[in-house]
C-alpha cells in the first residue's frame, strides 16, 4: 500500500509538472497547445538516449533532455503562431500524433513499439523502495521549484506581457510589445518544463515507450488544470492532486460492478473520467481556484 | 511509372473516403463556429452501427451505411446536445478541449458494448480488376461512389433547397439569419446531424476497406483534420480538396519513406502548406 502511494505521488508530482508548463502556455499566455505530449515525450526519449548513448551522467540528462524540449518548443512556436485559435488547436493536436508516429517507426532510434528499456537510474546510494521514498522527494521539491518559479514569472512584467497577449495579441503589440518575442519564449520555458517532466518519467520508470501518447494522460493534463483553475499555478497542483484522486478513484469501480470483463471495466472508468471532465467544465469553467484578477483602482479616486 | 499511376489512382479513392468525415467536420464548424473533436468516435459509432446492420441484422451494405448515418448523426447532434452545448459561452477552444472528453466518453461505450475485438463486415472477396496494369478492387470502387454519391447528396442539399440555404446563411452570419426569421439554433443542429452523419458514413466505408475495431476513427482522424484543416476550416469545397490532397500525399510520399510513415507526411505537409495560406487553401474565416 505504501509503496502503491509512493508510485502514485511520483506520477503525480510529473503530471504537476505537465500542468504547470501547460498552464504557462495555455493558461496564462492564452496559447492553446493539445500537443504537450509531444514534448514530454521528447524530453523523456531524449534524458534517456543521451544517458544510455553517451553514458551521461543522469541528472545533465534530466537537464539536456528539458533544454532540448526548450529548443524545440521555440522552434515549434515560430511555425504556428500565424495559426488562429482553431487551427492552433488541431495543428498541436495533430503535432503530438506525428511524434507519436516517429516513435513507433524510427526503429533505429526508438526501438519502436518496444520501447526503450534499462534507462538508468540516478545514483541516490539507496535501493529498492528507499529508492522510490528518495526519488518522490527529489520530484516534489523539483515541482516545488518550479511552481515557485512559475509564479515568479506569472507577477513579473513578463507575466504581465503573457496576460496582455492572451487577451488580445494586437494591442499588446501596439504597446510596443514584440508579440513573436514573448511567445517563442513562453513555449521555450514551457517546454522545458514538459521535457523535465518527461525525463523524470524516463528515469523513474527506466522505460519509455509510445504508450507515453496516450490520449487520455493529455485530457487529464487538462482536467487538472482546469478543474483547479486555468491560469493559477497553485491550481495547476490542486487540480492534479484531485484528478489523480478521480482517475485513481475509478480503480475502485471495478469493486463496485461485477460481470465485467477487464476491456469493460476499462472502457467504464474512462467513461467516468470523460464524464466528470465534461461536467466540472460545465458546472465550474474557471475551476476551484480562479485566476487572481487585479481590479484597476482609479488613483485619482484612492486617497 | 505504372507505380506512380497506380499510386494515384489509391490516393484520388482514399482522399474521397478521407473528404466525407472532413466536410463533416468542416459544415459542423462553419456553422457552429467550433471544432468538434469527437468526430473521432462518430466514426466508430457509425462502423459499428454498419457492422450491427450488416452482419447481426443481415442487412445490405447500402443499408448499413443509410442505418450509420442516420445513428451517427443523432448520436452526435444528442451528445452534442448534452455536452458541448452548454459550454458554447465559454469559448470555442472550451468546446474543442470537452469535445476531446467527449470523443473518450463515446468511444468508450462503443468499447463497452463491443469490446476491443477486431470485426469484418459480411461482404464477399472479390477479384481485382486490373486496367492496364493497375489493380483496383471492386470494393474500392463501390466506397469511391458511395463517397461521391454522399457529397453529392450533400452539396445539392445546401446548394438547391431551402433548408440548405438557411443553413448557409447562418454559417455567413448568424445574426443577419436570425433577423430574416432563421433558427440558429435548429440548424446548428441541423449541421451537427449532417456533419456525424458524414462521419458515420465514412465509418462503414473504412469499415468495408479494412476491419471494425474501437480505435477506426482515431487512426484516420489525423488525416481527416489535416484535410479540414488543408482545404479551410469551414469551407465544404476546401473539405473535398484537402481530402484529395492529403489522400494523395499519403500515398505518393510511400515512394520516398516508409509506409508507416504516411499519415506523419501528409500531415507535416499540411503544416508547411499552412505557413503559405494560414486560413487554408480555400479558408475565408
Amino acid at each position: 500500500m505504501i509503496s502503491y502511494l509512493v508510485a502514485l505521488l511520483t506520477f503525480g508530482a510529473i503530471y504537476a509538472l505537465l500542468a504547470l508548463g501547460l498552464n504557462l502556455m495555455w493558461g496564462i499566455a492564452g496559447m492553446v497547445n493539445l500537443g504537450i505530449l509531444g514534448y514530454y515525450a521528447l524530453g523523456g526519449y531524449s534524458s534517456a538516449l543521451l544517458t544510455m548513448h553517451l553514458g551521461i551522467p543522469v541528472w545533465l540528462g534530466v537537464i539536456a533532455g528539458a533544454l532540448i524540449t526548450a529548443l524545440f518548443g521555440a522552434a515549434t512556436c515560430i511555425g504556428l503562431v500565424k495559426l488562429r485559435d482553431d487551427y492552433l488547436a488541431i495543428v498541436t493536436l495533430g503535432f503530438a500524433e506525428v511524434m507519436r508516429n516517429i516513435a513507433e517507426n524510427f526503429v533505429s532510434l526508438t526501438n519502436g513499439t518496444d520501447g526503450l528499456a534499462q534507462i538508468p537510474r540516478p545514483r541516490l546510494g539507496v535501493t529498492g523502495s528507499d529508492f522510490n521514498v528518495v526519488y518522490l522527494v527529489i520530484c516534489v521539491m523539483v515541482v516545488l521549484v518550479v511552481l515557485a518559479a512559475m509564479e515568479r514569472l506569472r507577477a513579473a512584467p513578463f507575466g504581465r506581457v503573457l496576460r496582455a497577449l492572451r487577451a488580445d495579441p494586437m494591442v499588446a503589440a501596439s504597446a510596443g510589445k514584440n508579440v513573436l518575442g514573448f511567445q517563442v519564449r513562453t513555449l521555450a520555458v514551457g517546454g522545458f518544463v514538459l521535457g523535465l517532466g518527461g525525463a523524470l518519467y524516463a528515469h523513474y520508470l527506466t522505460y519509455i515507450s509510445p504508450e507515453v501518447f496516450q490520449p487520455q494522460l493529455m485530457i487529464y493534463v487538462f482536467l487538472a488544470l482546469i478543474l483547479g483553475g486555468r491560469g493559477n499555478n497553485y491550481g495547476a497542483v490542486l487540480g492534479t492532486v484531485l484528478v489523480l484522486a478521480i482517475v485513481e478513484g475509478t480503480r475502485f469501480l471495478a469493486d463496485l460492478v461485477h460481470g465485467l470483463d477487464a476491456v469493460q471495466i476499462g472502457a467504464l472508468r474512462a467513461f467516468v473520467i470523460g464524464v466528470a471532465f465534461i461536467v466540472v467544465l460545465q458546472k465550474r469553467p474557471h475551476g476551484l481556484l480562479p485566476e487572481p484578477r487585479r481590479i484597476y483602482t482609479d488613483p485619482a479616486a484612492r486617497s | 511509372m505504372l507505380q506512380v499511376f497506380q499510386l494515384l489512382v489509391n490516393g484520388v479513392m482514399a482522399g474521397a473516403i478521407l473528404a466525407v468525415p472532413a466536410i463533416g467536420f468542416n459544415i459542423v464548424f462553419a456553422v457552429l463556429q467550433i471544432s468538434n473533436f469527437s468526430i473521432a468516435a462518430l466514426i466508430a459509432v457509425g462502423a459499428y452501427a454498419g457492422y450491427t446492420a450488416n452482419v447481426l441484422l443481415g442487412l445490405p451494405p447500402l443499408l448499413a451505411i443509410l442505418a450509420a448515418f442516420l445513428i451517427s448523426g443523432a448520436a452526435g447532434v444528442a451528445s452534442d446536445r448534452l455536452a458541448l452545448r452548454p459550454l458554447r459561452g465559454y469559448g470555442a477552444i472550451a468546446v474543442a478541449i470537452a469535445s476531446l472528453a467527449l470523443n473518450m466518453v463515446l468511444e468508450n461505450i462503443v468499447r463497452f458494448i463491443f469490446g476491443n475485438d477486431v470485426r469484418s463486415l459480411d461482404v464477399p472477396m472479390m477479384r481485382d480488376w486490373i486496367f492496364e496494369g493497375i489493380h483496383v478492387g471492386p470494393q474500392a470502387v463501390f466506397n469511391f461512389l458511395v463517397a461521391i454519391a454522399a457529397m453529392v447528396a450533400l452539396f445539392s442539399l445546401l446548394s438547391f433547397t431551402t433548408v440548405g440555404r438557411a443553413m448557409r446563411a447562418v454559417a455567413d452570419n448568424p445574426t443577419l439569419a436570425n433577423i430574416k426569421g432563421i433558427d440558429p439554433e435548429k440548424m446548428a443542429r441541423l449541421a451537427v446531424f449532417l456533419g456525424m452523419g458524414m462521419a458515420g458514413i465514412a465509418g462503414v466505408l473504412l469499415a468495408l476497406d479494412t476491419a471494425v475495431d474501437p480505435t477506426i476513427g482515431m487512426r484516420v482522424v489525423l488525416s481527416v483534420f489535416a484535410a479540414a484543416v488543408l482545404g479551410g476550416l469551414g469551407s465544404i469545397p476546401g473539405a473535398v480538396v484537402g481530402g484529395l490532397l492529403i489522400g494523395l500525399a499519403e500515398q505518393l510520399s510511400t515512394l520516398v519513406v516508409p509506409v508507416a510513415y504516411s499519415s506523419a507526411i501528409g500531415f507535416a505537409a499540411i503544416i508547411l502548406a499552412l505557413l503559405l495560406f494560414p486560413r487554408g487553401i480555400l479558408g475565408d474565416r
